[in-house]
């Protein structure tokens, strides 16, 4: 019984903290690069906002276009009752394992290209074919990744994964060491972050996965933005849970919450900032030089896996 | 008597009786058309509940019919892995008899369908004498019902150059093919009971015989060779993107969806029941070809902008995946390790079961685009989802599941198989740990290459604006059509959400070919879970993220449409141009071009762009763009091989005199040289 309130608590953690962390990346982002910045809460009066606008919705648009958002926020749900965010004893953790959750991000991209197919503007398919070329790199970097972690754990399971890495202390291992690396590099690229994508521009030339949404609106939109922000407040949880699993709670007992809790802010602080460093130290890099920044994930993630046959 | 052989026998019969007299109701068209799709419809469902009961009880019958070569009547025999696969061509075979009701009616007025439903029927009987069969003989002889059939429907519309051509190149690499699992069998065949009986060309014999290394090598590269010419394993793929695209859309279901699981069929029939030992680089063969179609497959899919090629190559791609399945298995075995082997066999034969659903309904949809459009070309369709909004949501279950995205079916088995692929550690061989890594990051690229493909496809096909002529004919297709289409995406749905029961049900045939079975860790959560090994190494449940998605979709929607905002309808953002026009969307070819440009090097490409000048110099000067994207294979492989069969037949040819005085020479020194040889 307690874990299902577990559940739902880590469930409602993500839908609400995800906007928080957004905004904290936007303000230190801010305050690094010499501006004011917004304040950590603009994401909330973002949304708000877009949440009590109507919605223009174009001529051509069919019920592809409306069912996407509500596809793309349910996945992120999904995922997110699956991750271990606070803790690693989750009823549903049986559900889906790290190839499923790879496997529930990929619909959600899907359904976002068809969505921006669907309209029949140039921008839209531009959109779709960046994303659609870049994820095609950008997932089997990611697999390889967290397989060589997965060999490590002996299971693909997150949770799993998490209570063997945070047992065994093991964080020396080369094998990990590159997968971290791939990892960190991918999670930047299934983002849309610099230098692989630019979410705060609407440049024709620079746009990827903004050029896939430029039609949305309303709550719509609304509902695209957050799960965005769930996904990438998802990816430093998958993150922490593949490689620095400490402080997550290793029961369902309640009373082990609050320091989980206090862990994962403390970390996703460290990792928003870190974050920061790397798009301001960056500049954004050409469509085709991506390949160039997805094979060096691809091959660092295949060196872990190698390192782990032959090393380990 | 009704045990499932008879039932299968009788399905066999009620086929053939139909095809062969399909003409006597050549005069009304409709009604034939009608009266032999219901009645194939019906053996297909016969078929497929034999083979579901066989599987399921682990029956094993055979029957001896006095048919034949004196001395080698046929033998047929429904085992487990016969059962399987007879499943799978007649659930496929089911629906797209119940599809071809409308989907040939779209033939009537242009041309006769006789010929199409005679070797309909003979193509089906022929699929599933092949699993039925029990000697080489028997086995040959349906094999070759079965490639002629598919020829003459290849052929249905002869009057095209490209048909007659493609239909031609099929022939002779099902030929090719078809000699060397002849000669396969000749091998297994002279090392179990020697050539002086007929008695060793029975399966059962080969099963009984202890084969040499070398010899079994020698049968096992040949059948292999054979059985991937049948399957379009690369670099034997060639005839495949030319012969299943002209085909009728039904037939090009049935080809891509189970004609090519014969081919798989006789590769496991072959090497874990015949043969049964083997060294472990056998394994490797499989599994290492079967990388490189599902890769090369993919791409090459991405190329295309023929809707029925793209799907086509998308069949080398699966039948690599299921190859990797299938050689992991081979893998595992031979380094005895029996349930791993299971896992990795299972895997593939789930792929087998799945591509044969996702596939068919593929096709079956690209047929429903094309009775509507008559247009295989997708740079000229376009929004149909507003014209045909069954077949897309069908359509769109297919590339869902062809993606391997969750909850569909094409998400288990590839899980399955990555399953597999991690539990690769524990082997004993240095190479074989090097190239796992390798193997699994390529099959990883293959799922996410399809899933950019599929995108492509359905963007350009369903949504958008109409990039062709406006043909305001465009209708959605009759009931048979949809019923076809709708009964596979259900099966694609249930296969995906509720694997725990055909790992149950498929028990029996791990447990007789590599000696384990899944089901006693894969299903020990209950039904609900599905847990390959263990539930602490890996689980998944398709129902739960499928109800899942329902229910988060449905709580957000009602939490939303509590007081929602309106509606308004407007124009798509035109950066102020206002004169945008369906030409400047994304197509087939523009969406695929990143991906053209990083694996460019794989293909051989020619791109040209002509600047012409304009009539007057206040117009922007025309642009028109060249591309073509051609298959390097036909040229390292095909094109050698053809000229050096040219040259050699120039040579022979010299012999050619036309005069019997010179041809009486000939025999006379041929006699000679015998009798020399014969008295040394």
């Amino acid at each position: 019984m307690e874990g299902i309130v577990v559940e739902i608590l880590q469930v409602t953690v993500l839908i609400a903290l995800a906007p928080l962390f957004a905004g904290w990346v936007k303000m230190v982002k801010c305050r690094l690069q010499g501006r004011t910045s917004p304040g950590l809460l603009q994401p909330y009066r973002d949304l708000k906002k877009l949440f009590s606008k109507d919605i223009v919705l174009a001529e051509n648009a069919s019920w592809i276009f409306r069912f996407t958002p509500y596809l793309v926020f349910g996945t992120v749900i999904i995922a997110g009752a699956v991750v271990p965010i606070l803790s690693t004893d989750l009823p549903l953790s049986l559900t889906a394992d790290v190839i499923v959750l790879v496997g529930l991000f990929a619909i959600a991209r899907f359904f976002t290209a068809l969505a921006g197919m669907d309209i029949g503007t140039a921008f839209g398919g531009m959109g779709s074919s960046r994303e659609m070329m870049v994820a095609s790199l950008a997932e089997p970097a990611m697999l390889m990744a967290i397989f060589t972690v997965s060999l490590l754990c002996k299971s693909t399971s997150l949770t799993r994964i998490a209570e063997v890495i945070s047992s065994a202390g093991f964080i020396a291992k080369p094998s990990l060491a590159f997968a971290f690396l791939a990892f960190v590099l991918i999670a930047i690229a299934e983002n849309g972050r610099i230098p692989v994508d630019n979410p705060a521009t609407h440049l024709e030339l620079t746009m990827l996965h903004e050029a896939m949404i430029l039609e949305y609106s309303g709550r719509h939109l609304a509902l695209i933005e957050w799960a965005g922000m769930m996904k990438l407040f998802l990816f430093m949880a998958i993150g922490s849970a593949l490689f620095f699993p400490f402080g997550i709670a290793a029961t369902d007992n309640i009373a082990g919450i609050p320091a989980a809790l206090l862990f994962l802010v403390l970390k996703l602080g460290a990792a928003g900032v870190a974050l920061v460093l790397i798009e301001t130290g960056l500049a954004k890099m050409r469509l085709f030089r991506l390949t160039e920044f997805l094979g060096g994930a691809f091959l660092m993630a295949t060196l872990g896996m190698l390192s782990f046959f032959i090393l380990e | 008597m009704m045990t499932p052989i008879n039932i299968a026998a009788t399905s066999v019969v009620l086929l053939l009786i139909t095809g062969l007299s399909a003409g006597l109701l050549r005069r009304n068209q409709g009604l034939l058309i009608r009266v032999s799709f219901i009645l194939s419809a019906l053996a297909s469902f016969m078929a497929t509940a034999s083979g579901i009961w066989t599987v399921k009880n682990g029956i094993t019958e055979k029957i001896i019919l006095p048919i034949g070569l004196p001395d080698l009547p046929f033998h047929l025999r429904l085992d487990a892995l016969s059962g399987f696969f007879m499943t799978v061509i007649g659930l496929l075979s089911f629906f797209v008899s119940i599809y071809s009701i409308g989907y040939v009616k779209g033939f009537i007025g242009r041309r006769p369908v006789t010929r199409l439903v005679v070797f309909y029927c003979l193509f089906i009987a022929g699929m599933f004498m092949v699993t039925l069969a029990d000697d080489a003989l028997f086995f040959l002889v349906s094999w070759e019902i079965m490639a002629a059939a598919s020829y003459f429907l290849v052929m249905f519309e002869d009057e095209k150059v490209e048909n007659r051509r493609a239909a031609f190149l099929y022939m002779v690499v099902a030929h090719v093919g078809a000699i060397a699992i002849l000669l396969s069998f000749g091998v297994m065949a002279g090392l179990s009971a020697g050539f002086e009986s007929f008695s060793g060309f029975t399966f059962d014999a080969m099963r009984q015989a202890q084969f040499p290394v070398e010899w079994a090598t020698v049968a096992f590269l040949l059948a292999f060779f054979g059985f991937a010419a049948k399957a379009g394993v690369i670099p034997l793929h060639v005839w495949l993107p030319e012969a299943h695209p002209v085909a009728p859309s039904n037939i090009s279901a049935l080809m891509s969806g189970v004609m090519l699981k014969t081919a798989i069929y006789g590769i496991v029939r072959v090497t874990f029941d015949l043969l049964r030992v083997f060294p472990w680089w056998w394994g490797a063969i499989v599994l290492t070809l079967g990388l490189v179609s599902a890769i090369m497959g993919v791409l090459y899919a991405l190329m295309q902008h023929d809707l029925k090629k793209l799907l086509a190559y998308h069949s080398v791609e699966n039948i690599g995946i299921i190859l990797i399945g299938i050689g992991l298995a081979m893998i595992f075995t031979s380094f005895k390790m029996p349930m791993m082997a299971a896992l990795a066999l299972i895997a593939g034969l789930y792929h087998t079961l799945n591509h044969a659903m996702f596939k068919g309904l593929l096709f079956m949809g690209a047929g429903a685009v094309l009775h509507a459009t008559h247009e295989r070309n997708m740079e000229k369709m376009g929004g149909l989802i507003r014209r045909m909004p069954w077949t897309a949501v069908f359509f769109l279950v297919g590339c869902i599941s062809i993606s391997a995205l969750p909850p569909f079916n094409g998400f288990v088995s590839e899980w399955l198989t990555f399953q597999a692929f991690l539990l690769s550690p524990s082997m004993p061989n240095q190479i074989m740990k090097l190239l796992m890594p390798m193997g699994a990051a390529l099959l990883a690229l293959t799922g996410a290459l399809a899933a950019a493909c599929f995108v492509k496809v359905f963007g350009v096909v369903f949504l958008g604006h109409s990039r062709g002529h406006h043909n305001q004919n465009i209708h959605e297709v009759d009931w048979s059509m949809r019923a076809g289409m709708m009964m596979a995406s259900l099966t694609c749905l249930a296969l995906g959400v509720l694997p725990t029961f055909f790992i149950e049900w498929t028990d029996v045939l791990s447990e007789s070919l590599v000696g384990a079975k899944l089901s006693a860790s894969a299903a020990a959560g209950g039904w609900l879970w599905l847990t390959p090994i263990a539930p602490e190494r890996a689980s998944y449940s398709g129902i739960i993220v499928f109800l899942g998605i329902l229910a988060a979709y449905g709580i957000v929607y009602v939490v939303l449409h509590v007081n929602p905002g309106k509606i308004h309808r407007g124009a798509i953002w035109d950066c102020g141009f206002e004169k945008l026009t369906p030409r400047m969307q994304y197509n087939a070819t523009s969406f695929a071009m990143p991906i053209r440009r990083i694996f460019g090097f794989l293909f051989l490409i020619k791109e040209d762009v002509q600047i012409k000048k304009a009539p007057h110099p206040a117009f922007p000067k025309r642009l028109h763009y060249f591309l073509r994207v051609r298959d390097r294979f036909w040229f390292w492989i095909y094109m050698p091989f053809t000229a050096a069969v040219f040259w050699i037949a120039r040579k022979a040819g010299r012999f050619q005199q036309g005069r019997i005085q010179t041809y009486l020479i000939y025999s006379f020194l041929t006699l000679i040289v015998l009798l020399l040889v014969k008295s040394l």
